[in-house]
């Protein structure tokens, strides 16, 4: 088979900007931002081609396989070692596409937005895009063992990106963020070498080939209670990434504590690494056990939905309310995979990008109204449309778009992933939708009173958006209205892959 | 091949041995008739020298011994075991010279004559402990090494510390060997031979004869005193102390060669003596109850040296802190015996030594550029010295264990083996406690990169450390992205002819 390398040049395209800024004087401020920012065109123009060229009737494509590790498992007959081969395997299919591309958007208008930044430019972009060489590395990996490795890359990126150019905060923030995922990696390695051990595969393809045909003679390796083990593992480590209720405190540090743009890739795509690793791995690979265990995610969802919710409409700060809302918001993907069909997974994978390109683009007006008034309390604000109408429309918009207005992308990722949800559990799709009205109140309120409302002299003037700051606005909300307005554009090549998955899982379930 | 009388043995094969050996006397000669007329960096290079002809030495053994060679009845055994770990020893003991030319420099080691060949006898008794077969050469090997190592900590003998610390390694110390001493003696008791070899089938027949609480004993007492050369619980308080005041490259060499030494020792000496004890259902004691045991100290290891590495400060009691919490995932490869055992050590070994040493010069750098042995000299290193910075990074990274770094498949290994032989608490254990890692390796890194220093002055990096980071350095991220080389180097070189003991021979 002929090695397409089109993900591979996606993935470490970074690195060239990476060698260029190492040999930039870190004095040319003005270079070095062109470099970074013009340096996400690369990935973004690729991913854009692959978009093109994605082929909607097959499943996995953009195939990439090289021989690379070698793992010494044991000796044979003679004496001599046995390697096991890890290979450097690339791929994607319907569902890492559309984050891929999530990622590629998200990792450029971050980009753009960290034209504001003042302290050491040259570290901030080199580590920028390192940590954007981890994203696009976990959505195109093939294989257990490169997935971890690039999950892995994400982490150091962000701890440095986080402790040096936080808030006043950022070092303790930078330590929990660390020690959470910390644990969840190390959960994450656990699963990933007792599948190894196992089965003595790590490729995706194979592992769901052995793991979901219970034909397959290696199937019998594992019994289902050591698979049940494996799967809430995984849920774990993925839940503390996604994050689940009692894992999440890390993350809303990271929210209020990071730099606007490291903010706006957290929520939009590290985050949603988290729910891909755990529909790609977890279900996929366990679709027994994550049947028998979807109540469980359903509930986990719900509390999600209202804990993020509730807590939401009490925050003073906007960044928290935004926080708190993320975490609402991701109640909902653990719905659509608690649905365990083709309409709950849909509505999963909606609610993913859509979310992000939400959370992005509400983390970046965030950040520039900061930029404008040095606050983000909800009280201090106030009456800000007056003098930037712009920017205020985008947030209003953009709050709407998360409430899930009919028309914009929230609207249609909710709406299936409770649609899924009626048909699998109608009483837990009953009280998800309660959520929604929170959603409403707490969204409303704070953008409200934040936009609207008496000016306080202090706010008169303040200046509308820069024509840097209008590029990821305009952007974003475009992608989010052409989602709500026009699903198929996701819809479409998603489908042949959830077809592979669902089957599975339906034909066990009923 | 064992040879019977002196005129037989192939002297050949000896010679790492005997260059080390010759290195030593000649230096001592030298320091005894003309010690003050020559100049003081001669000595270090000299004994550099003859360590590199030792590498030298070991590697043209490891390219022609096929099957093991006995001397002696087996007193000294050249092997790809022996071999391997020798080879571990020369390259640590070659760092510790390049680590100590800054040093023997500014006089802040005095008897630099001593310091030289003390430092050759030590890795001659290292030596002999990774090559010997029988019990009176293992502890001539264990002793040559120790004793040489407490004159070596406290080698400043006009400082407080130094000398605290050299008392300190001196009582504990012996207190381990006569621990190591009085096992020695209960395996002598019951199979009436020092030959290793021998005892495998006796030790055995004792334990099926009702010795078998004596055996356990003997095991006990074996492990209680041999834990204190690799610093695992419950041996590990000296070290702390001890590394902090001894001088920065002896306690490198301490750190690595020493606990290196400690390991080729502790994996012959209980794989040999204790292989042939079945239980009664035909299984091998080791894989059962001594594992059991085993698994205790790696486990209490681990969580000691991770947890009290937490509130370290001093950055000598950090890394022996961290020394211990790799002393435990080290245990882990012993626990789970496979076939590849012996690879995970070495492996894990290699990328330990590169680490350790790499962060040892690193910390040698900035103590002498600072004045302070405290964490908080690294403190806004990146402003002042980026490259030291992105190795110093790069090192502790790997040490942590993460990706794409050769601590990362050193630890990639050892899970792999306690997963697959079903270890599943003491895996969870390494995993919790290497989590906890991240915290004071990280430390450095905030140092580093978050925090200002008192000045923006620019570090002078000795040329003799920028070496070894820089070697380092690259060895971890090498050793990271293919970590096939060095596996298949190890197997290639050393696997032929390992023969320890029934339970790991090869094609099992």
């Amino acid at each position: 088979m002929v090695n397409n390398t089109l993900l591979s040049l996606i993935t470490f395209s970074p690195l060239l900007v990476i060698v260029v800024l190492m040999f930039t004087p870190k004095q040319m401020v003005g270079t070095i931002k062109t470099i970074g920012v013009l340096g996400t065109l690369l990935p973004l123009i690729m991913s854009l081609m692959l978009f093109a060229g994605f082929d909607y009737s097959a499943g996995l494509q953009f195939i990439e396989r090289r021989d690379w590790i070698k793992i010494p498992i044991g000796l044979d007959q003679n004496g001599s070692l046995t390697f096991f081969p890890i290979r450097y395997e690339m791929g994607i299919d319907g569902a890492s596409m559309p984050l891929l591309l999530l990622t590629a958007i998200i990792g450029t208008l971050a980009a753009v937005g960290s034209w504001q930044m003042k302290r050491r430019l040259r570290e901030y972009f080199i580590l920028y895009h390192l940590l954007l060489i981890g994203m696009f590395g976990v959505f195109s990996a093939q294989n257990l063992f490169l997935f971890f490795l690039f999950f892995e890359l994400t982490l150091i990126p962000v701890y440095f990106l986080l402790g040096i150019w936080g808030y006043a905060e950022r070092e303790r923030a930078a330590n929990k963020f660390l020690l959470y995922n910390g644990i969840g990696s190390a959960i994450l390695l656990l699963a990933f070498i007792a599948i190894f051990v196992q089965l003595q595969t790590v490729n995706f393809g194979e592992l769901q080939q052995v793991l979901t045909n219970p034909d397959d003679p290696l199937s019998g390796y594992l019994s289902p209670e050591y698979r049940y083990g494996l799967f809430v593992a995984l849920f774990i480590a993925f839940g503390i990434k996604l994050p689940i209720f009692p894992f999440h405190s890390w993350m809303l540090n990271v929210h209020v504590q990071a730099p606007p743009p490291v903010v706006m890739i957290h929520s939009a795509i590290l985050l949603k690494m988290g729910a891909y690793g755990l529909l790609r791995i977890g279900i996929n690979f366990f679709p027994d056990q994550a049947y028998e265990f979807s109540v469980w995610l359903a509930v986990f969802g719900l509390i999600n939905i209202f804990y993020g919710a509730v807590l939401a409409t009490v925050q003073k700060d906007l960044k928290m309310v935004l926080a708190y809302s993320s975490i609402s918001h991701m109640g909902m993907v653990l719905l659509g995979f608690a649905a365990m069909n083709s309409i709950g997974f849909q509505g999963a994978i909606f609610q993913l990008v859509s979310h992000g390109l939400i959370s992005a683009l509400l983390f970046f007006i965030v950040g520039v109204i900061w930029d404008r008034t040095g606050t983000s309390t909800i009280t201090e604000l106030g009456g800000i449309a007056k003098s930037m109408p712009f920017i205020s429309g985008v947030f209003l918009a953009g709050a709407l778009a998360s409430l899930g207005l009919p028309g914009m992308s929230g609207f249609i990722s909710e709406f299936l992933a409770l649609m899924g949800l009626f048909g699998a559990m109608p009483l837990h799709a009953a009280i998800g939708a309660i959520g929604l009205i929170f959603t409403t109140i707490y969204v409303l309120r704070a953008v409200l009173r934040a936009v609207y409302g008496p000016t306080p002299s202090r706010l008169t003037r303040l200046a509308d958006a820069q024509p840097m700051e209008a590029i990821p606005l305009v952007v974003l909300l475009g992608v989010i209205i052409l989602i709500g307005i026009y699903p198929a554009v996701l819809s479409d090549p998603l489908q042949k892959t959830l077809d592979s998955i669902v089957p599975v899982v339906t034909g066990i379930g009923g | 091949m064992d040879a019977n009388n002196l005129f037989s043995v192939e002297w050949t094969y000896l010679r790492p041995e005997m260059i080390v050996l010759g290195g030593a006397v000649l230096l001592a000669l030298l320091d005894l008739l003309a010690g003050r007329r020559l100049p003081r960096q001669l000595f270090g290079w000299l004994a550099l020298v003859s360590v590199v002809l030792a590498g030298a030495a070991i590697w043209q053994n490891i390219q022609t011994v096929g099957q093991p060679i006995g001397f002696m009845a087996d007193m000294l055994r050249i092997d790809s075991f022996g071999n391997a770990f020798k080879l571990l020893f020369v390259s640590g003991v070659a760092f510790t010279f390049l680590l100590s030319f800054s040093h023997l420099q500014r006089d802040a080691i005095p008897h630099h004559g001593e310091y030289s060949y003390l430092l050759l006898i030590g890795l001659l008794g290292a030596m002999v402990m990774a090559s010997s077969a029988d019990l009176i050469t293992m502890f001539v090997g264990l002793e040559l090494l120790s004793l040489s190592s407490y004159i070596l900590v406290g080698i400043r003998k006009h400082r407080l510390a130094s000398n605290e610390s050299a008392f300190k390694y001196v009582v504990s110390g012996g207190i381990a060997s006569a621990f190591t001493l009085f096992g020695m003696s209960y395996l002598y008791g019951l199979s009436g031979t020092t030959n290793l070899h021998e005892m495998t089938s006796r030790i055995g027949q004792a334990a099926n004869s009702g010795f078998g609480a004596m055996v356990l004993i003997s095991f006990v007492f074996l492990v209680a005193g041999l834990t204190f050369k690799i610093a695992a619980a419950p041996n590990h308080m000296w070290a702390p102390d001890v590394y902090q005041g001894a001088p920065t490259p002896v306690t490198a060499y301490l750190a690595v060669v020493s606990k290196a030494a400690g390991f080729a020792l502790i994996v012959r000496l209980v794989l040999l003596a204790y292989g042939g004890v079945l239980t009664e259902q035909g299984q091998s004691l080791l894989l059962t109850e001594l594992s059991g045991y085993l698994s205790i100290i790696a486990g209490l290891t681990m969580m000691i040296g991770n947890l009290m590495a937490l509130r370290q400060v001093h950055l000598k009691r950090l890394m022996a802190y961290s020394g211990i919490a790799h002393a435990g995932y080290l245990l882990i490869p012993f626990v789970s015996l496979t076939q590849l055992s012996f690879e995970q050590v070495i492996f894990y070994l290699l990328a330990y030594l590169v680490g350790t040493f790499g962060l040892f010069a690193a910390i040698e750098t900035i103590s002498r550029d600072q004045r302070t042995e405290e964490l908080k000299g690294f403190a806004g290193l990146y402003h002042r010295a980026p490259v030291l910075a992105v190795a110093v990074t790069i090192l502790v990274v790997s040490l942590a264990g993460l990706p794409v770094t050769a601590g990362f498949f050193g630890k990639f290994y050892l899970l792999m083996s306690a997963l697959a032989n079903g270890r599943y608490w003491l895996t969870a254990i390494m995993l919790a406690t290497s989590t906890i890692s991240f915290f004071y390796y990280f430390g450095f890194i905030r140092q580093m990169y978050m925090r200002s220093g008192e000045t923006e002055a620019s570090v002078k990096i000795p040329a003799g450390a920028a070496f070894i980071i820089g070697v380092a350095a690259l060895a971890t991220l090498l050793g990271g992205l293919f970590p096939g080389l060095p596996s298949e180097f190890i197997h290639q070189h050393f696997n032929s002819g390992f023969d320890l003991g029934g339970i790991m021979k090869p094609g099992e």
